[in-house]
């Protein structure tokens, strides 16, 4: 019909994949056989072929891909945004509705990914065609955009105004039944593709992610050789038998189901449900009593148990008391230099080396003597990763042989039946009162005072969780 | 203006494009192999060791809380190690063209400060300040330096090292203190999307997902990749490591969620639909990593059974692209943000 200037490159990747499949249903949604029965739609006086309603589309979708009726809405709702379906009563209305509302397949011609992008041209056309067929039916907004358009292309507006009077001419050759067809077609292809102001651009792509073809990174020699190197190295890796890796998934999942609140709830309440941040005051870093779920879980593993600060300091405990808690202090200030300032990287090196790696220093650690040697030659030239070796060596002295000794000693045991089992709270008798919701106090005030504050309510901080006018369900 | 090619370079250039057709076909050659290693040991399937697993019962969701504060599309979001606070990034307000996006931005894990940035190719650190009167802006740290947009960023253990991804194709490790660059890391063959440090033990390792369907797995220390995933159709939005730290788990524009272990190496299991259609942007695990939570661009948020490989549910409730989704760090909700300028918390 109208000439389409613009070239099919530089399509958005990821919306070209969306349409491609969206344009698999609408095929399998026509199929003869396993597709949907059509029917004749009444509009006003005119019968309407090959319409389908709401409803139809909505049970179709359902049977086909076994889904609620909620998420059959919610495809079906996506094909008529996108354009593939189009309502035939309150057209300008993109809605699904799961009732008797009639709706029709938008013809290959008019598919967005068809004429992608939208032309600048063709909307004058279309805007001509309808400000001449009847005067006062563009809308305010169509209005506007027809003058902008006409003074941005005016040079052509001879050719725009000439292609909409025959356009108008062609179709006035048509069956009225046909013409009323096209004319729904072509308001529903530019109601998505030039969306009236205050309606969702559904074609908004948000930022340009460039295409394989131009690719930031040059994909010389040298790109090439590494990947070679990484593949000769991958191909000669250990791997591990899948029958054991997955077991190891399910066994995993299983130790932590009872710490997960999302699948089984946590005591006394989620917080985020019942408005009680009770179950946040129990599990601050440093309480008098910690819940048993929280001592429990410092037995699944090593790390479990340093992560954990409260975790951290009983351990502490438990090695003072065995005359090896140079060990931690070792590995928490060779963590300190991993993950610290660069420029105090020589400075806590120094400190290390006094405190624990001298002849004859206050808290010696002992590592292997090729270990030693070789931190004692790194620390002529200090690096971030300079104790690496001695902090692994000294991590699993202690989580092969302090570690297991804790879970057995009476001090952890103690710690283990002292520990709280929160009493589940229902929620509140009368669900019409909310409970108050305070603002947590932020970090930043915490570390200013120096003070560890629990999550009482505090006002006046910064209170992420409660900002201003949010609803609730 | 070319001066004409001498015989002499003539030839050299045919040997220079015959060396480059040449490396990558053995590249592509040694990939192949690859992948007939890896599915050597492949013995089982994740959904058949499941099938002893108990079933999940009805599962139900609900948006607990609305936040509604941001004048434009919400692009990125994380949690405070406090498990209340969270810090989200959006658009900035612009009239004509999108010059201003922040789509990054990551907590501090003492709380004081966050990290963000975008299309200023940046990232800048901001402490955080109890005066709401200070000017944020006038304290700003800027730390990383790329040559395209920053896609993801985060603080590694501490508040004093910061791990970046990009549009030019690297990723970066930096000292906040000093700006100075630590590591980079080549490797993808076009823009970085995501990233996530990997939980293990000896902590030094990280993923990163593309556009170019790879999905890196990085020795911090050296820079070196250390072992790559290239079975996605389209780009990979968002990278997860499953909690234990054995695997990691991608979203990506191909409308699929995909689950990568390690020790196996290789792809374990992939979640999919039919009637799923379009891309994901965004996942993360619940505590136990039983679950696996998707951030769609068809404004929803489809969990799915890890170990079964099923669909559990499908969330409602965004009006526009899900962007950006984080599991609180104690498990007990997790938090959306969307182009529909709110963030969503779920428990």
């Amino acid at each position: 019909m109208t000439i389409n200037t613009l070239a099919k490159g530089g399509w958005n990747r990821e919306q070209m994949a969306c349409f491609r499949k969206m344009e698999r249903v609408i095929v399998a949604m026509q199929d003869p056989d396993m597709g949907m029965k059509m029917r004749n739609q009444r509009l006003l006086i005119t019968v309407i072929p090959h319409a389908m309603t709401g409803r139809d589309i909505i049970d179709w979708l359902m049977q086909k891909y076994n889904i609620c009726e909620e998420e059959a809405l919610h495809v079906g709702g996506m094909l008529v945004k996108y354009g593939y379906i189009y309502p035939l009563k309150e057209p300008r209305s993109l809605v699904l509705r799961p009732d008797e509302s009639p709706y029709r397949f938008q013809t290959p011609y008019f598919w967005t990914s068809t004429r992608w992008p939208a032309s600048e041209l063709d909307y004058a056309i279309y805007l001509a065609k309808k400000n001449i067929r009847k005067q006062g039916e563009l809308m305010e907004y169509e209005k506007e955009r027809y003058s902008v358009l006409h003074k941005r292309i005016n040079h052509t507006w001879d050719f725009v105004v000439m292609q909409a009077r025959e356009q108008l001419r062609a179709s006035k050759q048509r069956r009225k039944a046909d013409r009323i067809v096209l004319e729904c077609q072509e308001q529903a292809y530019w109601l998505i593709n030039r969306p009236p102001p205050g309606s969702p651009n559904v074609l908004d792509m948000g930022l340009d992610k460039p295409n394989n073809f131009s690719s930031r990174v040059t994909l010389n020699s040298d790109y090439y050789k590494t990947e070679i190197e990484n593949c000769k190295r991958a191909l000669g890796r250990n791997r591990v038998k899948s029958s054991i890796c997955l077991e190891g998934f399910v066994k995993y999942s299983e130790q932590y189901l009872n710490h997960d609140p999302i699948m089984q709830g946590c005591l006394p309440s989620n917080p985020w449900i019942s408005d009680d941040t009770a179950h946040w005051t129990m599990n601050a870093d440093m309480v008098p009593i910690p819940t048993r779920l929280r001592v429990e879980r410092w037995s699944f593993s090593f790390v479990e148990l340093l992560n954990d600060p409260m975790g951290r300091r009983e351990f502490m405990t438990y090695l003072e008391k065995e005359f090896s808690a140079e060990n931690l202090c070792f590995w928490q200030a060779c963590e300190d230099v991993r993950h610290g300032e660069n420029s105090r990287i020589v400075e806590k090196v120094e400190e290390i080396y006094k405190n624990f790696l001298a002849p004859g220093a206050a808290r010696w650690v002992n590592i292997d003597s090729k270990t030693m040697d070789k931190t004692l030659e790194g620390i002529r030239h200090p690096h971030r990763f300079v104790m690496d070796d001695a902090q692994m060596h000294i991590y699993f002295l202690m989580k092969k042989d302090s570690y297991p000794r804790y879970l057995k000693s009476d001090l952890y045991k103690n710690m283990l039946a002292k520990a709280i089992v929160p009493q589940e709270t229902k929620k509140s008798v009368f669900p019409f009162m909310r409970r108050q919701r305070h603002a947590s106090p932020s970090p930043a005030q915490a570390a200013r005072h120096g003070i560890e504050e629990d999550g009482q309510a505090k006002g006046g901080s910064q209170a992420a969780a409660n900002s201003g006018g949010g609803s609730h369900t | 203006m070319r001066s004409p090619l001498t015989p002499e370079m003539a030839t050299q250039e045919v040997q220079l494009n015959e060396t480059l057709a040449h490396l990558k076909t053995e590249s592509e050659t040694l990939k192949t192999k690859l992948e007939e290693e890896r599915a050597k040991l492949h013995d089982v399937e994740l959904h058949q060791v499941a099938e002893k697993v108990e079933g999940l019962g009805q599962f139900v969701m609900k948006t607990r809380r609305t936040l509604k504060g941001h004048g434009n599309k919400v692009l990125c979001m994380d949690w405070c190690k406090d498990k209340r606070r969270i810090v989200s990034s959006s658009q900035e307000h612009a009239v004509t063209m999108p010059c201003t996006w922040v789509m990054a931005c990551a907590y501090a894990p003492s709380g004081c400060a966050v990290a963000c940035g975008g299309l200023d190719n940046k990232c800048s650190v901001y402490p955080l300040s109890l005066d709401k009167n200070e000017n944020l802006a006038a304290k700003k740290k800027s730390v990383a330096m790329h040559t395209n947009y920053l896609s993801a960023c985060s603080f590694t253990n501490s508040d004093m090292q910061i791990l970046t991804s990009s549009g030019d194709g690297t990723c970066a490790l930096w000292d906040v203190e000093s700006g100075q660059l630590l590591q980079s890391f080549h490797g993808h063959a076009a823009d970085v999307l995501c990233l996530d440090l990997a939980p293990s033990e000896t902590g030094n390792t990280f993923v990163s997902g593309g556009c170019d369907k790879k999905a890196n797995v990085w020795d911090m220390r050296s820079g070196q990749c250390i072992q790559s995933f290239e079975t996605h159709e389209s780009d990979i939005n968002s990278v997860r490591y499953y909690p234990s730290g054995d695997a990691f788990a991608s979203g990506s524009d191909d409308a699929t969620c995909r689950l990568y272990d390690l020790r196996a190496d290789r792809e374990v299991a992939i979640y999919s639909k039919e009637s799923i259609i379009f891309g994901v942007s965004s996942v993360d695990f619940s505590l136990s990593g039983r679950l696996l939570f998707g951030g769609y661009n068809d404004y929803t948020i489809n969990v799915w059974d890890v170990l079964k490989g099923t669909r559990v549910s499908i969330l409602f409730g965004h009006e526009n692209r899900v962007s950006t989704l984080r599991v609180s760090p104690d498990g007990t909700a997790f938090c959306t943000g969307s182009w529909d300028h709110t963030l969503r918390i779920w428990a």
